[in-house]
């Protein structure tokens, strides 16, 4: 018996959101009197005995570089094949992109109860119920995994990182790899840059703003943060930013712990992306903007009078100024 | 070309969420329905799309769901697609809803299967992955951009922090969301020609769920925003750095 964390990855590098599930993972085993395990599949520069830092006790791996390329069917099968060989009854993976592509497709294959976008460990004093987030951030649900093998896709923030000490035991897990039914023509990514759903801190700019001229002081505020940037709607439709900042109902759900929103209205589909954040910041010029009901602080100002003045401080603040 | 599009029906956007029976059920109560709208803006007028530029090409529709479902079809039939399909079960497991997906592709021997992204209320994003796991067909999540070529399919997905464009063989299951297309709202001639299509009925096959709902709850309410004066934007910048302690 065992917990399985999958561990994605990407430039060589674990993702954040893994280490999340490998620490929640990590928890939940000891909660059930077992232990935790690491699957990876594909490669990476890290050192794989560092997982144990976070509380695996085994890290298996299927090291073929092919395997660094997403492919859903094939993940899924491999996923299958480590819960066999560990004889996990429980399978953590983030719901990040790649376990939304793939955690489905493990659940279908073992007829094993999927959770997605779990928030919380299980509540396991009465069956196995996880709490999940839905209604796009405007309620939970509490769900009830109903079989022996069950799978949680643990959203990004939800659960902090643990590190400790202590290196894992790593060994190759002996499976036949299938070649990919996906063959990938060409990948465009911007390196380097946080992940708008791994973002700790996100700086978000709205129609407000009149024109992508002035995305400037967004940036500088977004750096000096380390933060990564996002914007409303009619701000990626018009062309004004990319299409992969837009938060909301119809675009990227993120849960930072701080977000702080820059002459956006506050409409409830905006909202929907990003009422899971911790800590929510509104500048607006109308006092009555909908976004401050939703807020912890606000300044109901200019916000090209406000933004420098807050640059200022926060140079400041990192004794850069 | 066969192409099954999965529909689904959500409460509108902007829609109150509240629960009753002891927070076990949605307050469904005076609450308008939609098309969810990743299914009908993205998947549904990208099928379209792909109709108009080959009209030998087939659409079916496809939704799992009570008689109550039907408002929704038919507006889905009024945008476009030849024909719908509902089957008769209403449930909140997802693996239980791709089964019955999964069974009406398997009868309907489509080229392709789209579905939304995901549904704005179970925000499961499931679906697709299960039914194309049923069928034994490799899944493209999050496609942004589609474009068919012979018997293969070039399809754009999302990827962290950029895009990938993928090659993949027919038949393929792919989840569909922003830059697929654009929202379109559907004409008088749509809308009367809706009348008379095809909605076909079909009880689903026995399935055990895999998960039930056992209670939902609200988040709990905000203590209230905390302003700061315009004047003194390095007291906010203060105050995020030692009460909230963000950065
Ligand atoms: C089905 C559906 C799905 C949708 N999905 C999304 C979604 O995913 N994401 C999303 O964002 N929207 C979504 N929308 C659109 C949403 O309803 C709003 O129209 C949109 O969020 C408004 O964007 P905005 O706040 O940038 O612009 P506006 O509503 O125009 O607000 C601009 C704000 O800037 C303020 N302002 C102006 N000048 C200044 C200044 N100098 N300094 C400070 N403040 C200033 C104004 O007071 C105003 O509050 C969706 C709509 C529908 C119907
Ligand atoms: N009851 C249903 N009937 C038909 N299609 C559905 C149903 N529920 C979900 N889908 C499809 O599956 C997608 C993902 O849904 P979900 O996994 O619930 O987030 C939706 O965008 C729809 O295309």
């Amino acid at each position: 018996m065992s917990v399985l964390v999958y561990i994605d990855h990407s430039e060589g590098h674990f993702k954040k959101a893994s280490l999340e599930a490998l620490s929640y993972g990590a928890k939940l085993a000891s909660q059930l009197g077992v232990t935790a395990e690491a699957l990876l599949l594909g490669t990476v520069s890290e050192d794989l005995a560092s997982l144990g830092a976070y509380g695996a006790v085994k890290v298996h791996q299927v090291g073929q570089e092919s395997l660094n390329q997403l492919d859903a069917g094939r993940y899924a099968r491999l996923v299958a094949e480590a819960v066999k060989a560990t004889g996990a009854t429980v399978v953590v993976i983030a719901n990040n992109l790649c376990g939304k592509a793939v955690a489905p497709r493990l659940s279908a294959r073992l007829k094993a109860a999927l959770v997605a976008g779990a928030v919380a460990l299980p509540d396991t004093s009465k069956g196995f119920v996880v709490k999940k987030n839905v209604y796009s951030g405007k309620a939970f649900a509490h769900v009830s995994l109903d079989t022996a093998i069950k799978i949680i896709a643990l959203n990004p923030n939800a659960y902090p990182v643990s590190k400790g000490e202590g290196k894992a035991e790593v060994s190759a897990l002996n499976v036949a790899v299938d070649p990919s039914k996906v063959t990938v023509l060409s990948t465009t990514q911007a390196s380097g840059q946080v992940p708008l759903t791994e973002a700790e801190i996100v700086v978000s700019g709205g129609r407000g703003l009149k024109g992508p001229e002035n995305w400037g002081m967004i940036e500088e505020l977004a750096k000096l943060l380390g933060a990564a940037t996002a914007c409303s709607r009619p701000v990626a439709d018009a062309h004004w930013r990319p299409h992969n900042e837009h938060v909301g109902q119809t675009g990227i759900a993120i849960a930072p712990n701080l977000y702080i929103a820059i002459g956006i209205s506050g409409a409830i589909q905006h909202l929907a992306g990003v009422n899971r954040s911790k800590v929510i910041v509104v500048i607006n010029k109308d006092p009555e903007a909908p976004f401050f009901k939703a807020a912890d602080y606000g300044i109901a100002g200019d916000a090209f009078e406000v933004v420098p003045k807050m640059i200022e401080a926060v140079k400041k603040l990192k004794g850069m100024a | 070309m066969k192409i099954l599009i999965c529909i689904s029906k959500t409460p509108d956007t902007t829609a109150k969420i509240a629960f009753t029976n002891n927070n076990t059920k949605f307050a469904a109560e005076g609450v308008q329905w939609i098309i969810n709208p990743y299914d009908e803006w993205y998947a549904l007028v990208r099928a379209i799309e792909l109709k108009e530029k080959d009209p030998s090409t087939v659409l079916h529709l496809v939704t799992v769901g009570g008689a109550d479902t039907e408002p929704i079809i038919r507006k889905a039939l009024a945008l476009g697609g030849d024909e719908a399909i509902r089957v008769n079960l209403d449930s909140s497991d997802s693996f239980s809803v791709a089964a019955q997906i999964a069974e009406i592709a398997r009868q309907g021997y489509y080229d392709l299967v789209f579905t939304g992204k995901e549904t704005i209320d179970y925000n499961g994003s499931s679906i697709g992955g299960m039914v194309a796991e049923l069928l034994d067909l490799p899944y493209i999540s999050l496609a942004t951009h589609f474009e068919l070529n012979g018997t293969k399919a070039t399809v754009v997905r999302e990827i962290e922090g950029g895009e990938e464009t993928d090659e993949v063989l027919l038949p393929v299951v792919v989840s569909c969301q922003k830059g697929m297309a654009e929202q379109r709202i559907p004409n008088m001639k749509g809308i009367m020609g809706a009348r008379t299509k095809p909605l076909k009925v079909v009880e689903p096959v026995a399935i055990t769920p895999l998960t039930s709902v056992v209670a939902f709850e609200l988040p709990p309410a905000k203590a209230g925003v905390k302003m700061v004066s315009p004047d003194d934007p390095a007291e906010l910048i203060r105050l995020l750095h030692e009460e909230a302690k963000v950065f």
